[in-house]
């Protein structure tokens, strides 16, 4: 577990029943949840459950359809732009891009932040040490094994020091030794004081987070610490809560 | 033989849920056929002239109404000096100046001749030659009048023309074999490769190697929606043009469709035979269409003859299927041509799709190796 | 400003490193652009005719020497049955058939008609066209002579009345009907066309396919940095092919330019971008590479065919010419022609660039307007 967290008045990320359908069928169900500025925040739940489409509203890519949102204080309705200055964001398909190298990806990344001139040859610098991936600075993306791309993109998501970091199942298809590893880094970032938000069906890494919420069928059945969540549903690991609140849902693989 | 069914009934849904390119394969060939039926064409339709008159008599101006009179033409200026030709061709839209020489009425009955300039943009050397031709046979006319007016008899050389197999010279009738050609290139080969190249992108050929579908099932599985499509725009194309463009079908039905036949094999194994070698369906379109498709619109006779190309391009022609193809559908089209004034390029034809085959066979199974 | 920096940067990038790229970018145009030149023309080249003569007088003999004195007419087969003449013809062996029949010569001599057949096929209209204007000339030169020989000879009446009216033609701005001369500058246009409509389109479909759109769509960059960001590279691209390809023209193919070099590459800049705005509109309307590709070609291709560039816009019927309004690719055809091949200036073709830009702003608003980064 991590030691130290600052507390702030301000919440992080903060909906209230926060709803987005698509025709008749509603992805996200009136959620309504708080995230504490330097939380490290799980967002669980099966395949299907609704967990991409609300990242979505919450980093200004989707306008939802009815409730409210604020993230860093900012309306998700109006705001948008605003918002995405401060927010860092890595998706699924980590999108770097294949045909660039390491190097040339986080310049690229950084000058769309705003960063130019001798700091971003510092953060350059920087990055490719603190990730390991000096020898393969000039090398291509594509040619790099998927936990270094995973580093990678993860640098590259806070580079500009955003307050908050949305992770769209960042530990996707590598082994547990590099998830730990991906974790440590996480562990890093929010000690620094950056909110860290994160999707993730992998049951054993909501131990990690400092709060969780599950979602089932769009709307969230669980939400509070692992631990408070594992004397509620008397289960001994997260996974069992998992499993009791997935037999009643209807969609997904669960 | 039930995974193949199966197969080939994926292969259908996939493309019938596509309605955006659906839209454009079924749509392209009527569209097509509107275009070339309607507009693009080699006839004058009304095209802007000048007339210069120095002499101003009546002779002249019998010619000038003549020539208003025309429906290809239409009379937008009449010039009053040399000098305004200049400034009418620059502005772009008098395509030719008709010019009358002083005293013209008297040069004709003291002297029996008097010469009149047809001074034509010839930016366009095409349209010049037709609008040239056209104001010339309008004065032969009046000639020929005049002398019968006159009770002269016409003495001299008199050319009778014929123009057969296409008397009114319609355009149509050249380019709807050719139409055809061309989007059975599209549908057969294009569609196809891109069919294919779309499984290997995304990876879902490696399934269908390991499934119990033999590779030639595969081939036969992508390629059959494809056929059903180009017979269909074929006879959609054919029933357009017979039916609201009145092109002429004098031949024999059958011996069309097994011509069209060996073209569409023809056509669907080169797009087997770039899929094979394509890696991304990016790739695959810029090859069927640049390599394969712009040559066979350019090359092939369909819109230019073949016989005006220099002739290294007429060499290149010999390798483009679609030229024996229009050969042979111009001929039964247009000509009623049998079998036996058309079996060399049967042949010649039927020699190339043999030799697709077996190359894309081939390099489909080596590139699953 | 930085941030579009950037953006070219990163495009470039991408551009250059991928190896099918390059020639597809820079060396197809320039074969496209020959092959194209050569090929669109409907120059007569050869014609062979076959000959039936059933006078054999002196003067069908030197009538059919005159054809055969020609660059293009070919003497290929002599006979006097009729059906050998039309089979080699419904073979393709021959294109016309001259049918001389036995009273030729001597009717000429009366002063009657003397009637002479040409049988032409017509499959090919304008070659068939072409054709007949060609023998109707070398038949009139022929008739001219005679007549003259006659006129001076003969006592009669009929001949030496009888009036003709001697055209002169004469060509301007292309005197030796030369096909390159006016196609040349009508390709770059399809070339340059061809450049700003896929890769534009293709390029932003392609993101939205892998997904590094959406790590775009969520950083501050605006729209308008993102579009110039995108356009931008392949407008420089056209423009270097623009350039590549007038050199070759005023070069390679010896083509004068009558006009303002300045005026062309500015309608070309504008032109380009009225281009680009259209492939980003199809890309705001397609979901895949295919998809874009596909209808970006269908559009191109309707374009250039009623654009001109192969047969004249005065041959089509007016509810055709009157589409040719909203045509860009038909404006600047015809734009190059003017200035290039006839010296036009700016006054010349004010309204068509006016036009231009018109369609551009439109086009550009409009997709700008469907392209959202945050989807409602």
């Amino acid at each position: 577990m991590r030691k130290g967290r600052l507390t702030v008045a301000e919440w992080a990320i903060q909906t209230t029943n926060l709803t987005r359908k698509f025709g008749d069928f509603t992805a996200v169900d009136n959620i309504s949840f708080e995230v504490e500025q330097g939380e490290i925040f799980g967002f669980l739940g099966a395949n299907g459950a609704g967990k991409t489409t609300a990242m979505k509203m919450l980093t200004g890519l989707l306008i939802p359809t009815s409730g409210e949102a604020t993230v860093s204080g900012r309306n998700v309705y109006t705001q948008a732009e605003s918002i995405k200055k401060n927010i860092g964001y890595m998706s699924q398909k980590f999108s770097l891009y294949d045909d660039l190298t390491v190097e040339e990806n986080i310049r690229f990344y950084g000058g769309i932040y705003g960063i130019s001139g001798e700091i971003l040859l510092q953060k350059i610098n920087e990055i490719v040490q603190a990730t390991d991936l000096s020898e393969v600075r000039k090398t291509l993306v594509k040619s790099l094994p998927i936990g270094w791309k995973q580093k990678l993109a993860f640098s590259i998501a806070i580079l500009h020091q955003p307050k908050i970091v949305f992770l769209d199942e960042p530990t996707g298809g590598v082994d547990p030794v590099t998830r730990r590893q991906f974790w440590e880094k996480i562990y890093e970032v929010a000690d620094q004081g950056i909110t860290v938000f994160v999707t993730t069906h992998y049951m054993d890494e909501a131990e990690y987070c400092d709060r969780i919420s599950i979602m089932v069928d769009g709307r969230i059945d669980a939400l509070g610490s692992p631990q408070k969540l594992k004397e509620e549903f008397e289960a001994p690991y997260i996974e069992d809560v998992f499993i009791q609140l997935a037999r009643s849902a209807e969609r997904g693989d669960g | 033989m039930n995974s193949f069914r199966g197969f080939v009934i994926k292969e259908f849904k996939q493309i019938y849920r596509d309605k955006r390119t659906l839209t454009v394969l079924f749509g392209m060939p009527v569209i097509m056929m509107v275009l070339f039926g309607f507009a693009i064409r080699n006839e004058i339709n009304s095209a802007q002239i000048g007339i210069l008159d120095l002499s101003k008599d009546e002779v002249t101006r019998t010619i000038t109404e003549k020539l208003e009179a025309s429906e290809s033409f239409q009379v937008k200026a009449y010039l009053r000096s040399y000098d305004e030709v200049e400034n009418l061709f620059r502005k772009g839209d008098i395509k030719e100046i008709v010019v009358f020489e002083q005293d013209f009425k008297e040069k004709l009955v003291r002297e029996h001749t008097a010469n009149v300039q047809i001074i034509t943009d010839a930016t366009d050397p095409n349209l010049a030659n037709l609008v040239q031709s056209y104001t010339a046979s309008i004065i032969r006319d009046y000639v020929k009048e005049l002398n019968t007016e006159n009770q002269v008899q016409q003495a001299g050389i008199n050319p009778k023309v014929r123009m057969m197999y296409n008397p009114e010279l319609r355009s149509v009738n050249l380019f709807v074999p050719g139409l055809i050609a061309v989007i059975l290139m599209l549908v057969s080969t294009l569609m196809t490769s891109i069919s294919i190249t779309r499984e290997k992108e995304m990876g879902n050929m490696e399934i269908l190697l390991v499934s119990p579908l033999k590779p030639h099932h595969i081939i036969i599985g992508k390629v059959l929606p494809y056929l059903v499509l180009s017979v269909v725009n074929v006879i959609t194309i054919l029933l357009l043009a017979r039916f609201i463009f009145n092109v002429p079908f004098q031949g024999s039905h059958l011996l069309f469709f097994i011509e069209s036949g060996i073209f569409i094999l023809a056509a669907l194994a080169l797009g087997v035979f770039i899929s094979s070698a394509a890696n991304n369906q990016q790739t695959a379109m810029m090859v069927s269409l640049a390599g394969l498709l712009l040559p066979t619109v350019l090359l092939s006779g369909f819109i230019f003859p073949i016989s005006s190309m220099p002739v290294p391009l007429q060499w290149i022609s010999h390798l483009i299927p679609a030229k024996w193809f229009l050969i042979i559908v111009r001929g039964i089209m247009l000509k009623g041509s049998e079998f036996l004034l058309i079996w060399k390029e049967t042949l010649i034809m039927g020699g190339m799709t043999v030799f697709f085959i077996t190359l894309s066979l081939k390099k489909f199974k080596v590139r699953l190796q | 400003m930085n941030i579009i920096r950037v953006l070219l940067r990163k495009e470039f990038l991408q551009v250059f490193r991928n190896k099918a790229m390059l020639p597809i970018l820079f060396v197809m145009p320039i074969i496209q652009l020959l092959v194209l030149s050569f090929a669109a023309t409907y120059e007569l080249k050869e014609v062979d005719f076959a000959l039936i003569d059933r006078d054999n007088s002196n003067l069908s003999r030197e009538l059919t020497a005159k054809f055969q004195s020609t660059d293009y007419f070919k003497l290929e087969l002599e006979t006097y049955d009729q059906k050998a003449a039309m089979g080699a013809m419904d073979a393709g062996k021959v294109n016309m058939v001259i049918k001389i029949p036995r009273d030729f010569e001597m009717n000429l001599k009366k002063g009657a008609q003397a009637e002479i057949q040409l049988l032409i096929d017509a499959v090919d209209g304008s070659t068939a066209g072409l054709i007949q204007s060609y023998s109707a000339s070398i038949l009139n030169d022929l008739n001219l002579e005679k007549l003259t020989e006659l006129r001076v000879l003969s006592n009669s009446p009929e001949v030496r009345e009888a009036k003709t009216i001697n055209i002169i033609p004469q060509n301007w701005y292309n005197p030796d009907l030369d096909y390159i001369t006016y196609m040349v500058p009508g390709i770059l246009v399809v070339l340059v066309s061809m450049i700003g409509l896929f890769l534009s389109g293709m390029n932003i479909v392609r993101e939205q396919e892998i997904g590094t759109i959406e790590q775009l769509n969520v950083t501050p960059i605006g729209k308008s940095q993102f579009m110039i960001g995108k356009l931008l590279p392949f407008w420089i691209i056209g423009m270097v092919d623009l350039l590549i390809g007038l050199a070759l023209a005023r070069y390679g193919f010896n083509i004068s330019f009558l006009g303002s070099l300045t005026l062309i590459l500015v309608v070309a800049g504008i032109y380009l971008v009225v281009i680009q705005s259209l492939g980003l509109l199809i890309s705001t309307v397609t979901h895949t590479q295919q998809q874009a590709m596909f209808i970006a070609w269908f559009i191109m291709v309707v374009f250039i065919l009623m654009g001109g560039l192969f047969t004249p816009i005065e041959s089509m019927p007016g509810w055709a010419q009157d589409l040719t309004l909203a045509n860009p690719v038909a404006y600047f055809i015809k734009m190059m022609r003017m200035v290039l091949l006839k010296g036009a200036g700016w006054a010349e073709i004010q309204a068509m660039v006016y036009g231009l830009i018109g369609m551009g702003a439109g086009l550009l608003i409009i997709s700008t307007k469907r392209y959202r980064k945050t989807n409602h």
